[in-house]
């Protein structure tokens, strides 16, 4: 029987099986960050273990920090200690540190792909579920508690059970104005938050085929919003060309023969997955969320669901609607486009498309924040932070940003605020705050008219 | 790690599907970097409202329930990977969670902690609901080394499933990283093996 190209990464990193148990995983790139590696460095402090294999390790400050004046210290006395924390782990046990300052700065799942660190066939872990990104490059990347840093950092390992397999296959051609975030908000409010869980899942079909890599980033970042612990798509020539040239990315004569192992990994015709969906391009459409859970997603010309159950009405009494309502013209005065899931420049490129020449609605707060440094760079290269400027949008510096509500940058209580995050989780970008999660263009849309519309028919 | 063998205690029912993580401790409270004090702000703002006053009709906040034993909805730990959850749970004293579902990595997360999750059928957890709705005093018994949930007040035994590893992990207080660091010569090995 054929493999997947989930079991040949897979079997490749099997260090050893335990019988009845998990497998020893090795683990070739481990991402860190500020919030969920300092009890990790505690742990192998407590034990009097060293960093087993720090020049696999890199680190990066992004949910804690400030997405203004980032030249100055931090306001935030938690925040400040929790990255001075980071640095001075990284200097410890000789981690490379991209903090503030630093032009490699940036979301831990923005900067690892633009700098050549993803690469196809690899497993990646990091102490944070949106790794899941990494697997648009045909790798293992999931994430990982605390005390898993710890093992990895102690043993470069992991044991963990082999989940099974799931392909999602979407064939077709995607109508104009329907981005990859509408692709996967379709894909999750059709399967449901947990459909994934135990599984690790493949994207496959014409969709995904054509999709450039940052959209296929976008796909795989929130597999974990279906539950599922990562995502991938097979690695093929648009593959190759994202890696080539960047920073840590092989070369010349390396770059070919790994070329010619990753064209190995895809998954082969006989290959059987434990389940299948499939799902065609032209019934997606422009996607919002109306709920708490990534789940609950309708197109923007669809009306909410009607359903008995008291946790749905749970989430529609927080999120202020009711069943059977239309979202199709409603007021909106918050607008965020960041996040791992939509920070890349593609991202602002789209958002920038529609906004060009327009202005801004006068009660809508109007965030951008882009995923790293060289994303803010080129935001700079390519002119298109005066389109923002001269719409009224406000551009701030590489973080996480209003994701989360962790730094500075939330979302007041009651007020809606349409998000190309990931998350649209009670108190998720502030308590009380309301995510409508979307592509970056209908959020830019939201921005322009001030309320939700639907793009296609502009 | 702490050693999980038995257990008889009460139980406390959040009857609330697909609980996040960001509900279980939300993300401002998880700037700390020890992991003590999460319980504090467990389900801050289920618990607290915006005034810092208790909110009555939150579970936690009724003093009729009690107990080390959560029983929590279908879905129960989804969204943000963040271990800090399972740290509140147990520093605010929960020793096993019981759910129809539970995400993947806060389970792996829990098990990590000493915190044991429950897997029951849809069914069986409606059962367990109603039994401490007519009596929030009834008793659970959980036996780790059996593998049994029991409720007597009601009648019933459940055989849970547990991976046998991490079963021996928890009875023993094992943690992974000791079993890793153990495994280190095979680790160089295999690293070995792949640069030749």
């Amino acid at each position: 029987m054929g493999k997947t190209l989930f079991d040949k990464v897979w079997d490749n990193h099997v260090v050893d099986q335990l019988e009845n148990g998990p497998d020893i995983l090795y683990i070739d790139k481990h991402l860190i960050h500020e919030v969920t590696s300092p009890q990790a460095f505690s742990a192998l402090k407590e034990r009097n273990v060293p960093v087993f294999r720090p020049q696999q390790i890199v680190a990066t400050a992004d949910h804690n920090v400030p997405t203004l004046n980032q030249h100055l210290p931090i306001t935030d006395e938690l925040s400040r200690n929790q990255v001075a924390k980071l640095r001075q782990n990284c200097e410890e046990h000789n981690i490379e540190l991209y903090g503030l300052g630093h032009p490699y700065q940036g979301i831990v799942h923005v900067i690892g792909p633009e700098l050549g660190i993803t690469q196809p066939g690899m497993t990646m872990v990091c102490g944070d579920s949106h790794t899941s990104t990494h697997g648009a490059f045909g790798s293992i990347a999931f994430g990982i508690g605390t005390s898993q840093v710890a093992q990895v950092f102690a043993s470069q390992c992991l044991l963990v059970g082999k989940p099974k397999s799931m392909r999602i296959v979407v064939n077709g051609e995607l109508k104009p104005g329907v981005h990859p975030k509408d692709v996967i908000l379709y894909i999750i409010s059709k399967l449901g938050t947990d459909s994934g869980t135990g599984y690790f899942a493949e994207y496959a079909g014409s969709v995904f085929e054509n999709m450039t890599m940052e959209g296929r980033m976008t796909v795989c970042n929130m597999s974990i919003e279906m539950g599922a612990r990562g995502g991938m798509i097979a690695p093929d020539k648009t593959t190759y060309e994202y890696v080539k040239g960047k920073e840590f990315a092989p070369k010349g004569k390396e770059l070919e023969t790994k070329i010619s192992h990753w064209k190995t990994l895809p998954t082969d015709d006989d290959a059987v997955f434990d389940k299948e969906y499939t799902f065609d391009a032209a019934d997606i459409g422009p996607m919002i969320t109306y709920g708490t859970n990534p789940g609950m997603g309708i197109r923007v010309d669809e009306q909410i669901p009607t359903d008995e159950n008291e946790s749905y009405q749970k989430a529609l009494d927080y999120m202020g609607f009711s069943q059977g309502d239309s979202l199709h013209k409603l007021p909106i005065n918050y607008v965020f486009i960041g996040s791992c899931t939509n920070s890349r420049i593609e991202d602002f490129r789209a958002a920038s498309k529609y906004i060009k020449g327009k202005k801004k609605a006068s009660n809508v707060n109007a965030l951008i924040v882009p995923g790293s440094q060289q994303v803010a760079k080129q935001i700079q290269a390519e002119g298109l932070h005066k389109i923002f400027e001269a719409a009224g949008f406000e551009i701030r510096q590489p973080g996480c940003s209003a994701c989360l509500a962790m730094n500075d940058d939330k979302i007041p209580a009651g007020e809606y605020c349409v998000s190309t995050s990931n998350r649209n989780f009670e108190g998720r970008q502030g308590p009380g705050a309301r995510t409508i999660l979307a592509s970056p263009m209908t959020a830019a849309a939201a921005a322009i008219e001030g309320k939700i519309v639907d793009i296609t028919q502009l | 790690m702490e050693k999980f063998t038995r257990l008889q205690q009460t139980a406390i029912p959040l009857d609330i599907e697909n609980v996040d993580t960001d509900q279980i401790i939300p993300a401002r409270f998880l700037k700390a970097t020890d992991r003590k004090g999460f319980g504090e702000n467990l389900f801050r703002d289920w618990r607290y409202n915006g005034d810092q006053n208790p909110i009555d009709s939150f579970i936690l906040n009724n003093k009729n329930y009690s107990g080390p034993i959560l029983v929590a909805g279908n879905n129960f730990g989804c969204g943000s990977s963040r271990e800090h959850a399972a740290w509140a749970l147990t520093d605010f004293g929960f020793k096993v969670v019981i759910s129809s579902f539970f995400a993947d990595i806060f389970k792996g997360n829990a098990l990590n902690n000493g915190l044991l999750p429950i897997q029951v059928n849809p069914e069986q957890l409606r059962l367990i609901f109603k039994a401490i709705e007519s009596d929030p005093k009834c008793e659970f018994v959980v036996d780790l080394e059996k593998q049994t949930l029991q409720i007597a007040s009601i009648d019933l035994i459940i055989n849970f499933e547990i991976n046998g590893y991490k079963k021996i992990c928890l009875i023993n207080g094992y943690d992974d990283i000791d079993y890793l660091i153990n495994n280190k010569q095979k680790i160089i090995e295999f690293e070995n093996k792949r640069n030749a």
